[in-house]
């Protein structure tokens, strides 16, 4: 007690104290803020490093012991073309070729690839990374001299034009994702046109029709609790359903429709679109729910004002401002089919795929599947590839995720 | 009688309520619509305890064998379930070790340090980490942290397949929705309670974790509980990171193959319809199934009494 005969505490002594840790523990939460930046960063980097880089090939024959009186061989006219085949492989394997489709009939761009194939043999024996390449160039150029000296040292971009428009090939330097990606899309396209439809008209029932009674609650509960069933699980339903139970349907073997009957089985691409319709409907319905219950009950009670009925008013006037809504989130749950991959590879997506889908009955492949496959792989080249591929998938995704965006911004301002 | 005539000659108008069939019928699709979901879940519980109703008919399987038995060998007949969960429970354990810590700090930092511009930039960067597909996840766990595992700690003690590394890639793939859900509790925890504990002379610090992190907590409690049934039932890292094979052990260096990757493994093979192998994936995603179902049951049950409570 002070003079004035108050009480008189002492707030500073452990205030110090408590502002250090205060201090100490804001830059914990700053650091762990930052990690999340830290991972992205480095996970881009990482799959960019492994799509460039050095690469050694070997030859069986070097393309350029083939060239005849210093012509390239991709220059030579067909008919000399055919000769050096003859002249580099056994007679037996020329007859077979012949006996494929005789050499007067194939393209010369045929002719060139079997060359390629089964006299160049072009053979991936090292790759390097990015980082590598670029900051240990020298060491690489004489590590590939003393171990590699036949071979041919080059710098491969192993996402290229080439990579995206060809099709899949067992061999690394020829592999592309031109089915996986036409394989991506046709799914999609059946995801969207079974869940669109279904999601947003579960969400107009669940919004603007329901009423309060036990029915409709166990809906909404069941949604939410689907919404967070493993996509794996719809895997196994789609396979137990679509593949297996409605095998006449899915196969095109009811409609006629089967792209060969010798092959003809329910692991088409409809069923993958279903199955991944099932697994972003769900979604769908909640994201288009938020929609609707962002549209301001004012303008129900107008419609209603002037006589509208119920559906009436749905359609003209709930709909058309939620549209936008409705739209990012749809656009953003077909972003997350897009990149599934568990399901697809339990129904059994094929994962050697060499012609174009041309049905919805057609065997199929898809990107994230493709990427997977090649991850699995042990040999390095295996993962350039799958690392190229990465790109474009997050590339697609990207694209997607940026229409959404622009949707939301460029309508939002009519809501 | 005198009548106003003027009213009787006008035309009628039937304002009685019209029979509307088209009305109906739109209304019946989209109630179709609305019970499909629930028809979604009957034929996942109907299709998955169908077939493993199957593989508990085999003579070599019992539920009790299955629930508790500690080797999975098809192919010597046993048929027990622990490996396959142990192996989960362990990159579950290894992935929220990562994803609690840090997701709840990024959470707090963002609610209630972080300026406009600061959460502007973050929020993106959490958003495409949650959209990234999970095979990229895997990718980048067996070319990237299986090999800084292996220089770190000796490629003899940590196998080129490993749950550490898929359970530290599945770690950072949850972080984002934790991050989320948490940031969403603490935002809803009402400002009056934040100028209380200024006003007795709190630091920061201790308003956001003696005050608001306490009053957020049932929130909390269901993003992790979320996260939790997120990493169950996480697929494609297992398959790609944590390598083949059921394996018992806790040793997280060593590979060890989770439900899921079973379940991958299996289906990804040319198996044959009515097998032991294909009716056994069903009874393990029917496990599946039930242990993520009633996380999730329980996450939305704690989600809805926390709004009951703020709102």
């Amino acid at each position: 007690m002070n003079q004035n005969g108050k009480v008189e505490f002492n707030f500073s002594e452990n205030l110090p104290t408590r502002h250090r840790t205060g201090g100490i523990w804001r830059s914990i939460f700053l650091a762990a803020t930052l990690t999340g930046i830290v991972f992205l960063s480095i996970l881009l980097l990482k799959i960019v490093n492994d799509s460039f880089g050095y690469i050694v090939v070997e030859y069986g024959i070097h393309p350029d012991a083939l060239a005849v009186d210093g012509v390239p061989i991709w220059e030579l006219p067909k008919e000399d073309l055919v000769l050096i085949l003859q002249a580099n492989v056994t007679p037996g394997r020329f007859r077979t070729l012949v006996k494929e489709l005789p050499m007067e009939q194939r393209s010369l761009e045929d002719i060139l690839a079997i060359i390629n194939r089964e006299v160049v043999e072009p053979k991936v024996a090292q790759t390097w990374t990015l980082f590598e390449s670029i900051f240990q160039k020298q060491e690489i150029e004489t590590y590939a001299a003393e171990n590699y000296p036949e071979g041919e040292l080059y710098f491969k971009a192993w996402i290229n034009w080439d990579f995206i428009t060809s099709p899949q090939s067992s061999d690394p330097l020829y592999a592309g994702i031109r089915t996986a990606i036409l394989g991506s899309l046709w799914l999609m396209g059946v995801a969207i046109l079974f869940a669109l439809p279904m999601g947003l008209g579960a969400a107009i029932y669940l919004e603007e029709f329901a009423s309060k009674n036990w029915l409709n609650g166990l809906i909404r509960t069941n949604i939410n609790n689907l919404a967070g069933v493993p996509s794996i699980i719809y895997g196994i339903l789609g396979l137990a359903v679509f593949v297996r139970a409605l095998e006449p349907i899915t196969s095109g073997a009811v409609s006629g429709n089967g792209v060969s009957s010798a092959t003809l089985n329910g692991r088409t691409i409809l069923s993958g679109g279903l199955t991944l319709g099932l697994l972003i409907l769900p979604i769908i319905i909640i994201n288009a729910q938020e929609a609707l219950r962002a549209v301001p009950s004012s303008l129900r009670e107008a419609s209603y004002g002037v006589g509208a009925t119920k559906w009436q008013t749905v359609w003209s006037h709930v709909l058309p401002s939620a549209i936008p809504g409705i739209m990012t989130g749809s656009i953003l749950a077909f972003s997350r089919a897009f990149g599934e991959t568990a399901p697809l590879v339990v129904i059994g997506a094929s994962t050697y795929i060499v012609y174009d889908p041309t049905s919805v009955f057609s065997k199929f492949t898809a990107l994230p599947i493709q990427i997977y496959q090649w991850t699995s792989r042990p040999q390095d080249e295996f993962r350039n590839l799958a690392a190229a591929a990465i790109i474009v998938l997050l590339l697609l995704l990207l694209t997607m995720n940026a229409v959404a965006i622009f949707v939301r911004n460029r309508y939002s301002r009519r809501v | 009688m005198m009548e106003d005539h003027s009213v009787n000659n006008l035309p009628a108008i039937n304002l009685k309520r019209r029979s509307r069939p088209k009305e109906s019928l739109i209304k019946g699709f989209l109630f179709f619509c609305g019970f499909f979901s629930i028809f979604i879940t009957l034929a996942i519980v109907y299709e998955l305890a169908k077939e493993a109703l199957l593989f508990f008919q085999d003579p070599d399987v019992t539920l009790w064998g299955f629930l508790t038995g500690l080797t999975w060998q098809p192919k010597l007949g046993e048929f027990g379930v622990i490996p396959l969960v142990t192996a989960t429970l362990l990159t579950t354990a290894i992935a929220m070790m990562v994803a609690i810590p840090l997701g709840l700090a990024v959470a707090i930092y963002l609610s209630e340090y972080a300026s406009e511009r600061v959460r502007g930039t973050i929020k993106p960067v959490m958003e495409v980490l949650a959209g990234i597909p999970t095979v990229v996840y895997g990718f980048f766990a067996l070319t990237f942290i299986t090999p800084v595992l292996r220089s770190i700690f000796g490629s003899d003690v940590v196998q080129i397949y490993n749950t550490a590394s898929a359970g530290l890639a599945m770690g950072i793939l949850i972080l984002p929705l934790i991050a989320s859900m948490t940031e969403d509790a603490l935002s809803a925890v009402p400002r009056s309670l934040r100028e209380a504990g200024y006003s007795l002379g709190a630091t920061k610090l201790e308003v956001a974790v003696k005050i608001v992190v306490p009053a957020a907590i049932s929130g909390i409690s269901a993003a992790i509980i979320l996260g939790i049934s997120r990493a169950i039932g996480e697929t494609m890292i297992v398959a790609i990171a944590a390598g083949a094979g059921p394996n018992l052990t806790l040793n997280p260096f060593e590979a060890a193959e989770t439900m899921t990757g079973y379940m991958v493994r299996i289906s990804g093979g040319d198996l044959s319809y009515d097998s032991i192998d294909y009716n056994s994936i069903f009874a393990i995603g029917l496990l599946l199934f039930i242990v993520t179902f009633i996380l999730n049951l329980i996450s939305q049950r704690i989600v809805l009494h926390f709004r009951e409570v703020y709102e």
